[in-house]
């Protein structure tokens, strides 16, 4: 059909991999380019997020559509197919409060009580819980967010679902547990094992000495300040 | 269509303003309500249980929250009316792009200029006179952002002129002097009554300022 989409991302971003989700429910081929974004960000990286500087950015004909979320909302609206929003303006709108949600409140917060010196580490991880039990009265019952199949909450989500629970494993933190929030965690395994989901997710192997290299370098770093 | 529509709101917030003004470009009807924010309504402690804040849109007694989310609902569901969101998917993106933009800049470095002094004000200064000059360059020669009529980023990012008086004031600048194109851009919409009737007096917030820098001890 001669549609050319490309997405700039980083193998280990939780945020690129949205974006790579995402079009792998619409079925839609890509090319990928890995950035090396802790070292040398590509010219074009720099000349299609000039505001951000940042991954992921989605190529598309030629035009750059850049941060996740607005990534993820073009992807629906272009590929009308597998639809992942509802299309009821209300349960729109709900969807899009959930995303806001985990975007502004859970993730930030988890990442931070993962991140934290022993010390401040208590106060910041009752914020995540708090913040978390909230996350888990959105699932009222339903398997995915979306309710049956993966919806655009649950692709935000995968950053709590995966890429957290990752991090606390290395940190030996228990945050996202089975018996604190058993719906929470039954959701975060069922995504996990969507086939889908489980091809497409950077390997555990690979991701875990990773975010230890990082968390260790930060804790380095923020010793010495 | 229109059924029972309340905003619960707060005057000097630009959040609330964006979906007064949203609601006004459609000629939509509604019941204002003004929360005392040191004393929540049940109502709204019950209709946004998750963050407690203003503004809550409620309609057919459903809350919407979170005033991004708000506009781009009106824009649904009452969409044959001065339409301010692009039909076109890409023309979307850069528009949710610029609204992404403001809201995670333009508020926290706003805030910085009245609460802080010294280095770390003027540090938000120079940071909010850079942002300002970027959407300048994003606005270009348009009359809105939104082209010829009123769009998305210009009904997010017009009502932070409300403030703009209180920033120089405590800020000891002139934002019309660094971004003179933005600022003649603001008085392109103030001269839309949908704009106008939505924004409280610049003074007003000023004073308003002033009351919360007495309280918060930063005088």
């Amino acid at each position: 059909m001669g549609e050319e989409v490309k997405v700039f991302g980083y193998w280990a971003s939780p945020y690129s991999y949205r974006a790579e989700l995402a079009l792998k429910l619409k079925g839609v081929s890509y090319e990928y380019i890995n950035e090396d974004i802790f070292g040398n960000k590509s010219d074009l990286l720099l000349k299609y997020n000039p505001v951000h500087k940042k991954v992921p950015v989605l190529l598309h004909n030629g035009k750059p559509i850049v941060e996740s979320v607005v990534i993820l909302e073009y992807i629906e609206e272009t590929w009308k197919h597998n639809l992942y929003l509802p299309q009821d303006p209300y349960d729109k709108a709900t969807a899009r409060f959930w995303i806001k949600f985990i975007d502004e409140k859970c993730f930030p917060t988890l990442w931070l009580a993962a991140w934290s010196p022993e010390n401040e580490r208590e106060k910041v991880t009752n914020e995540a819980c708090e913040y978390m039990k909230t996350l888990e009265s959105a699932l009222n019952g339903k398997k995915f967010f979306g309710g049956e199949t993966i919806g655009m909450v649950d692709i935000v989500a995968s950053s709590v679902g995966y890429f957290i629970r990752v991090t606390q494993e290395i940190m030996g933190l228990n945050l996202l547990s089975a018996d604190k929030f058993p719906q929470l965690f039954q959701w975060s395994e069922d995504f996990a094992n969507c086939s889908i989901v489980k091809e497409s997710l950077p390997p555990r192997d690979k991701l875990l000495p990773f975010v230890k290299g990082l968390i260790a370098k930060y804790q380095q770093d923020n010793a010495k300040a | 269509m229109a059924g029972e529509l309340v905003l619960l709101d707060f005057w000097p917030s630009p959040f609330g303003m964006r979906s007064r003004i949203a609601l006004a470009e459609k000629g939509i009807p509604y019941e204002y309500r003004e929360e005392d924010l040191r004393n929540k309504s049940d109502l709204l402690l019950q209709m946004n249980p998750v963050h407690k804040k203003i503004p809550v849109l409620i309609h057919n007694g459903k809350p919407v929250c979170e005033s991004v989310i708000q506009v781009q609902y009106i824009d649904e569901v009452w969409h044959d009316k001065a339409p301010l969101i692009p039909s076109d998917p890409y023309q979307r993106a850069v528009a949710r792009f610029w609204v992404d933009f403001i809201d995670k800049k333009i508020y926290e470095l706003g805030s910085k200029i009245w609460k802080t002094k010294g280095e770390e004000q003027a540090n938000a200064k120079k940071e909010f006179i850079e942002c300002l000059k970027l959407l300048e360059g994003e606005l270009g020669d348009k009359t809105y952002f939104g082209g010829e009529s009123l769009g998305y980023v210009d009904v997010a990012l017009v009502p932070f002129y409300s403030w703009f008086y209180a920033y120089e004031k405590c800020g000891d600048f002139s934002i019309e002097a660094e971004c003179p194109k933005m600022i003649a851009w603001v008085k392109r919409c103030m001269q839309k009554e949908s704009v106008a009737k939505s924004l409280p007096d610049q003074e007003k917030v000023y004073e308003f300022i002033l009351q919360l820098k007495k309280v918060f001890g930063s005088e």
